[in-house]
C-alpha cells in the first residue's frame, strides 16, 4: 500500500498477527476484524486478557465493537478527519515520542521555501488546474535539486507492498535540519500547522464522533505509546476502498511515527488482507506495471528504450533501490537462461513495454468498447469472480459478453463464466466462446500462499483433484509448452523471447503435474554456474551470474531447504513457523526498537540491539538492518546505496533512512493527508473548499454516471461489507451447503430510525437505487448503525454485504452494480466504503 | 462432552460406585468405542493452509486412498492454534461439494447451453486462440518510435486466490508473450 510505502519504504504489513499479543493498546479502524478476520482476532483478544485496551472506530457497531473496550462511531469516509484529529492531539499535548521523532523521522528536516502551508482551499501549492496534477518540485527538502524524476509514487501504482519509486528522490546529499524542531520550515512545524485545524470539535462536527469518545480514544492511545508501552493499528479495506485511500492509511502511518510505535513489539500497522495470497500476488505480481519483487516493468513513455537507460532511470542513488540492476538482471536470467547475456543486454530489446494504464478498469472498458488498437478479444480468469465483485459489476459483465473468447479456471458455476445467460440477455445474441476449466483446490496441489503479515506457508498436495480438475499451475505450464511448440520454428525476431523462455520445471505422474518445488527454487534464485540456491538477496549480481525470479523471496530456499514448510511453534516471534520476506524478518524497521545508541528503549519492549563486543546487531527477531552497521556510523553526504543510510536510520528502504512524516515528492494528491468528502457525499466538506480529493480519476461516460455531492435524490451513504460465513464474491462459499445454511441470503442493514421514517419493518422487501443501478433485497433493521446529526441534518447509512449473485445455493442481487468506477490517485482503488444512494420500500 | 461425563472416571463411575445398584451405562458399548475416522488405520495427514482470507490459518488434511476425509485446524499453529472460522471449517465441504464442476465445459458462440469437451482438446484450442490474438494484434512500436513489443488484445485477471508459484508462471509466460493486460484483485 503506497500510504505505508511512501512513509516507511515498504507497503507490507509491518508486524504480525501474533505480535498483537504484545500490544498495550490496539486501534481497529477500517476493519471489522472479529467478523472478517475471525481467527486473526484471537490475538487482540489475547492482548485484552493480558490487560491491553482495544478500540474500535467504525460506522457500524459490529461484533468487533462489542468486544472492544471503546467503540467510537464515525461517519463513512471521514477517517482522515478522525486520524488527523489524533495527530493534532498528539502534537498539541506534546504526547509524541520526542527522541524517536527527532532521530528516526524527517521531522527536523527543513523544507524549501517553495512549500507553502495549505489554506482553506484544500489544495496544496503546485496545483496545475489544466492538467489537474501537482508539481511535486514544490514539496522538496531545502537543498534538494529540482528534478523531473522526483515524484512520489509517480508511475508506480502498485499493490500490497512497496512500489519501486516511493521513498526515493534523486541525488544524494545532506539536507539542513533543526533537531530542536522549532524552525518554522521544519517538517515538524509544517505538520503541526497543517493539522492544527483538526480539533476535537472539528472531529465531532465532521465525523459525527462525540467529542468525549474521540478524547477517550486519543488519551488511551497516548497513554499506551512510550518507551515502555506500544499501540498497534489494524486496518482493512474499510480504509483502502476510498477515493483517498492511500492518504487515509498515510495518516495512520504518520500517527504511528509520532508516537514512536514503529519497529517495536506490539506496535506497527497490521494490514488485514482479504485473500489467501493477495500479498503474494503483488509480491510476485500478476499486475501490469511491476515484475516480481516490485521491479518496474519497462515503460515506452519513460526513458527505458535501452537496457542502460532502463537501469539508470530506475536505480536510486541511495537507499535500498540502489540495488535495482541486480534484481532486474537476475529476473532476466531466471526467465531467459543462457540466451540472456550481458552482450545482448539480457534480451531487453525484445522485452515487453507498457504505455499507459492497462489495469483492471481500463481493461474492462476495453472489453466493452473494443476500440481500435486497444480492444480486448480474449481473457483468462484465474479464480476471480469479477462479474460479481468488480466495482460497477454490470460494466464488467457487459465487457465479458463482448469478448471473442473467455477462459475461466474455477471450481463452481460462477457468474463470470455463466455471464452469457445473465441479466436477462438472450444467449443467442451473445458471441463469446467460453471455456470453463475445472480447477484443483488447495488440498489437491502443492504450493505457497503469502498471508497478511508477509508470511509464506507451503501447503502439501494430499490427493489428486477429481476428474479433469487441474491446478492453475498445470494449466499455465501446459499452455506454455504448447505455445513454445507453436513458435518453435519461427524466425520472426518478435518470437525470440518465447523461444528463449526457460520452462523446464519437469512434471510428474500420469497427469503431468509440473513440479512446484522447482518453480519455488527459481523464485528463490540460484547461482547460474552451479544452480545452487542462494540464501540472501545481498548475493545477487548484475553481471548475469545469478538468476532470481523474485528477489524479495530470496532465502525462502535457504541452505537448499524449503523454509515455507517450517512448522515449529517456538518462541515469539515464531521465526520457525513458515517464512516471512524479507529474509525472515518478522517485524519491519525493528532497528527502531532500540534507541539511537543501539540499546533497547526499555526491557519490556526489547527486540533487537547493538552488541558492542561482537560489533553486530543481535535480537529476538532478525534485524531489519545491515548486520554490522554501527549505530554511530554517519553517512557521508556523497555516499551512495546503503552506505548513505546512517546507523540511526531504521527506515532503510527510504532514500534518507528516515520515516517520512512529510513526503518530499509526495503522493500524487499531496505530501500530507487532507480531509475531503467521498466523491459521492450527502454533505459539504466543512474543512476546506475542495469537496473531494482533487487527484481522483473519474470516467465520465454514459454507462458510469456519478451521484453529485449533496444530490437530494441520493441522500444516504452505502458502506459495503463482508459476512463471516461468505468470502468475497461467494465463489468459494455460495456453493457450499454448510455455509449456505449459516448465511442463506442477501440483505441490507438499516437503522431503526431510517426504517421508521420509511415505514419499513424488519425483513421487508426494499430497493436500493443509485444512478448506476438498482438492487432488490430485504431489510435487516437493527440498532447497530448510528445515525449522524450533521449541522441539524440527519445522515443515514446503509450497510450492504456484497457476496451475492444469481448462481449457486445462496443467491442475491449484485451489490457492486450500484457502485461507480472511480480511481484513487495513487493506487487506482474504487470507493466501495462510502457512496450515495436512495432506498425505497418494496421491489421497484 | 457427554461421553467424557459418562466415561469410567466421570459421572458413570460415580453412579456405579455410589448408587450401589446395577445401572445400565447410558451410552451403548459400540457408541463408546466409536473413534473419529481420522484415527482409522491407513489415514494420512498432510499440512495445508486455509484458502479463504489472508489470516493464513494452518490446516490438517486427513485422507486415505486418494480421498479427503476431513480438514481441520492445526493445533500447532501460532496463528490459529487449531481453530478455524466457519469458512475455514468449510474447506472440506468445498472440496467435496456435490455442486463442484470437475469436467471441462464449453459454450459455443451464440449457444444456449454448455457442452462437454475433452481436456486436451480444450487446451489445444485455447493455445491456438492465444497465439492468433498475439500474432494479429502485435504492436512493435508506438508513434514516437519507442519500442512496445506488446499485445493488448488478451487479458489475464486473477491471482490472489491461487498459489504464488502459479502467479509466477502466469506473469512469466504472459509477459514473455508481450501481454500487458495482467491484473488481479490487489489494488492497494
Ligand atoms: S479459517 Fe477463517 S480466519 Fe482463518 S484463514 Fe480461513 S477464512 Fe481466514
Amino acid at each position: 500500500m503506497s500510504g505505508l510505502g511512501i512513509t516507511y519504504g515498504r507497503g507490507g504489513a509491518t508486524s504480525s498477527l501474533m505480535d498483537l499479543q504484545n500490544s498495550d493498546c490496539i486501534l481497529i479502524e477500517g476493519s471489522n476484524m472479529a467478523e472478517a478476520h475471525p481467527v486473526g482476532f484471537r490475538h487482540p483478544m489475547i492482548a485484552k486478557r493480558k490487560g491491553a485496551k482495544l478500540i474500535h472506530v467504525d460506522p457500524r457497531f459490529t461484533r468487533t465493537s462489542a468486544l472492544c473496550d471503546i467503540y467510537a462511531p464515525i461517519r463513512p469516509g471521514t477517517d482522515i478527519a478522525f486520524l488527523g484529529g489524533l495527530v493534532n492531539y498528539v502534537i498539541q499535548n506534546e504526547a509524541y515520542f520526542k527522541e524517536y521523532v527527532v532521530n528516526y523521522t524527517n521531522a527536523p528536516t527543513l523544507l524549501s521555501e517553495d512549500y507553502e502551508d495549505m489554506d482553506d482551499t484544500g489544495i496544496f501549492v503546485g496545483w496545475d488546474e489544466q492538467k489537474r496534477t501537482y508539481d511535486f518540485n514544490k514539496w522538496r527538502y531545502e537543498g534538494m535539486p529540482i528534478s523531473p524524476a522526483v515524484g512520489g509514487s509517480q508511475g508506480a501504482i502498485t499493490g500490497e507492498a512497496y512500489s519501486n519509486r516511493v521513498g526515493q528522490y534523486d541525488g544524494a546529499g545532506e539536507f539542513p535540519t533543526d533537531p530542536t524542531l522549532q524552525h518554522p520550515r521544519s517538517v515538524f512545524q509544517v505538520l503541526k500547522r497543517h493539522f492544527s485545524r483538526y480539533t476535537p470539535e472539528m472531529v465531532e462536527k465532521v465525523c459525527g464522533t462525540p467529542k468525549e469518545s474521540f478524547l477517550e480514544v486519543a488519551k488511551t492511545i497516548c497513554e499506551n505509546s512510550n518507551p515502555d508501552r506500544t499501540t498497534s493499528i489494524c486496518y482493512s479495506v474499510g480504509w483502502t476502498q476510498h477515493s483517498k485511500g492511500a492518504q487515509l492509511i498515510r495518516t495512520s502511518a504518520i500517527l504511528q511515527l509520532l508516537l514512536g510505535n514503529m519497529g517495536r513489539p506490539g506496535g506497527g500497522i497490521m494490514a488485514l488482507r482479504g485473500h489467501a495470497t493477495i500479498q503474494g500476488s503483488t509480491d510476485i505480481a500478476t499486475l501490469y506495471n511491476i515484475l516480481p519483487g516490485y521491479v518496474a516493468i519497462p515503460d515506452a513513455n519513460k526513458t527505458h528504450n535501452t537496457w542502460k537507460e532502463y537501469l539508470e532511470t530506475e536505480t536510486a542513488h541511495t537507499g535500498w533501490w540502489s540495488n535495482f540492476p541486480k534484481y532486474a538482471t537476475s529476473i532476466m536470467k531466471a526467465w531467459y537462461g543462457d540466451a540472456a547475456t550481458p552482450e545482448n543486454d539480457f534480451l531487453f530489446d525484445k522485452f515487453v513495454r507498457i504505455n499507459g494504464d492497462h489495469s483492471y478498469y481500463p481493461t474492462i472498458m476495453a472489453m466493452k468498447d473494443k476500440e481500435e488498437g486497444q480492444g480486448v478479444e480474449g481473457a483468462f480468469v484465474f479464480g476471480q469472480n469479477f462479474a460479481v465483485g468488480g466495482p460497477h459489476a454490470r460494466l464488467a459483465r457487459d465487457g465479458l459478453r463482448n469478448l471473442d473468447y473467455l477462459v475461466v479456471l474455477d471450481a463452481f458455476d460462477i457468474e463470470t463464466s455463466g455471464v452469457w445467460k445473465l441479466d436477462g440477455v438472450d444467449p443467442k445474441t451473445v458471441g463469446v466462446e467460453v471455456f470453463f476449466m475445472p480447477a484443483a483446490l488447495v488440498a489437491e496441489k502443492d504450493g505457497t500462499f503469502t498471508q497478511t503479515q508477509r508470511m509464506v506457508q507451503w501447503h502439501d498436495k494430499s490427493v489428486d483433484p477429481p476428474d479433469d480438475a487441474r491446478s492453475d499451475a498445470w494449466f499455465v505450464y501446459h499452455l506454455g509448452r504448447r505455445i513454445k511448440e507453436l513458435y518453435k520454428d519461427s524466425t520472426d525476431p518478435r518470437d525470440e523471447l518465447i523461444q528463449a523462455m526457460t520452462w523446464d520445471y519437469g512434471h510428474e505422474g500420469d497427469r503431468q503435474e509440473p513440479i512446484i518445488d522447482n518453480v519455488l527454487r527459481e523464485i528463490n534464485g540460484y547461482t547460474v554456474a552451479d544452480k545452487k540456491p542462494i540464501n540472501s538477496f545481498v548475493q545477487l549480481k548484475e553481471d548475469g551470474t545469478t538468476a532470481c525470479g523474485a528477489w524479495i523471496y530470496c532465502g525462502i530456499y535457504k541452505d537448499g531447504e524449503n523454509q515455507a514448510k517450517n512448522r515449529e511453534f517456538g518462541e515469539a516471534p515464531h521465526a520457525n513457523w513458515g517464512w516471512a520476506w524479507p529474509l525472515n524478518r518478522r517485524i519491519l524497521y525493528n532497528r527502531a526498537s532500540a534507541d539511537p545508541s543501539g540499546k533497547p528503549w526499555s526491557e519490556r519492549k526489547k527486540l533487537v540491539w547493538w552488541n558492542e563486543e561482537e560489533e553486530k546487531w543481535n535480537g529476538i527477531d532478525v534485524p531489519d538492518f545491515e548486520p554490522a552497521k554501527n549505530p554511530d556510523y554517519r553517512a557521508d553526504p556523497s555516499a551512495v546505496g546503503q552506505a548513505a543510510i546512517s546507523g540511526n536510520s531504521p527506515f532503510i528502504v527510504n532514500a534518507d533512512g528516515k520515516g517520512w512524516l512529510f513526503a518530499p515528492g509526495g503522493l500524487k494528491d499531496g505530501p500530507l493527508p487532507v480531509h475531503y468528502e467521498p466523491l459521492e457525499s450527502p454533505v459539504q466538506n466543512l474543512m476546506y473548499k475542495q469537496q473531494y480529493d482533487p487527484g481522483v480519476k473519474k470516467y465520465d461516460r454514459p454507462d458510469n454516471p456519478y451521484n453529485k455531492p449533496m444530490d437530494p435524490r441520493y441522500p444516504y451513504s452505502i458502506t459495503t461489507y463482508r459476512l463471516t460465513e461468505h468470502h468475497t464474491t461467494g465463489a468459494m462459499s455460495r456453493w457450499i451447503p454448510w455455509l449456505g445454511e449459516l448465511q442463506p441470503e442477501s440483505f441490507a442493514e438499516i437503522s431503526t430510525e431510517l426504517a421508521a421514517e420509511k415505514g419499513i419493518e424488519n425483513l421487508d422487501d426494499i430497493t436500493v437505487i443509485t444512478s448506476r443501478g438498482k438492487l432488490h433485497t430485504r431489510a435487516l433493521v437493527t440498532d447497530r448503525i448510528p445515525v449522524y446529526d450533521f449541522d441539524g441534518q440527519k445522515l443515514h447509512t446503509i450497510g450492504l454485504p456484497y457476496h451475492f449473485g444469481p448462481n449457486g445455493l445462496v443467491t442475491g442481487g449484485f451489490v457492486n452494480d450500484l457502485m461507480p468506477v472511480s480511481l484513487e490517485a495513487n493506487v487506482s482503488i474504487h470507493e466501495a466504503k462510502a457512496f450515495t444512494c436512495n432506498m425505497e420500500k418494496g421491489h421497484l | 462432552m457427554f461421553l467424557r461425563l459418562t466415561d469410567t472416571d466421570g459421572l458413570w463411575s460415580k453412579l456405579k460406585n455410589h448408587v450401589g445398584v446395577k445401572v445400565k451405562h447410558p451410552v451403548s458399548e459400540s457408541t463408546r468405542n466409536l473413534r473419529a475416522r481420522i484415527h482409522d488405520p491407513g489415514v494420512q495427514k498432510t499440512t495445508s493452509v486455509c484458502p479463504y482470507c489472508a489470516v493464513g490459518c494452518s490446516t490438517l488434511v486427513y485422507h486415505r486412498d486418494g480421498r479427503i476425509l476431513d480438514i481441520e485446524g492445526n493445533p500447532e499453529s501460532p496463528i490459529n492454534a487449531g481453530t478455524l472460522c466457519p469458512k475455514g471449517s468449510a474447506t472440506y465441504g468445498m472440496h467435496v461439494s456435490p455442486h463442484r464442476w470437475t469436467t471441462v465445459k464449453y459454450r459455443r458462440p451464440y449457444s444456449e447451453e454448455w457442452e462437454d469437451l475433452d481436456l486436451e482438446t480444450a487446451m489445444d484450442m485455447i493455445a491456438e486462440r492465444l497465439k492468433n490474438s498475439r500474432d494479429n494484434n502485435w504492436q512493435e512500436k508506438q508513434e514516437d518510435g519507442n519500442p512496445l513489443n506488446h499485445c493488448k488484445a488478451v487479458a489475464s485477471i486473477g491471482g490472489a486466490a491461487i498459489d504464488n508459484e502459479e502467479n509466477y508462471l502466469i506473469t512469466k509466460l504472459f509477459h514473455t508473450m508481450g501481454m500487458v493486460r495482467v491484473t488481479n484483485q490487489a489494488r492497494i
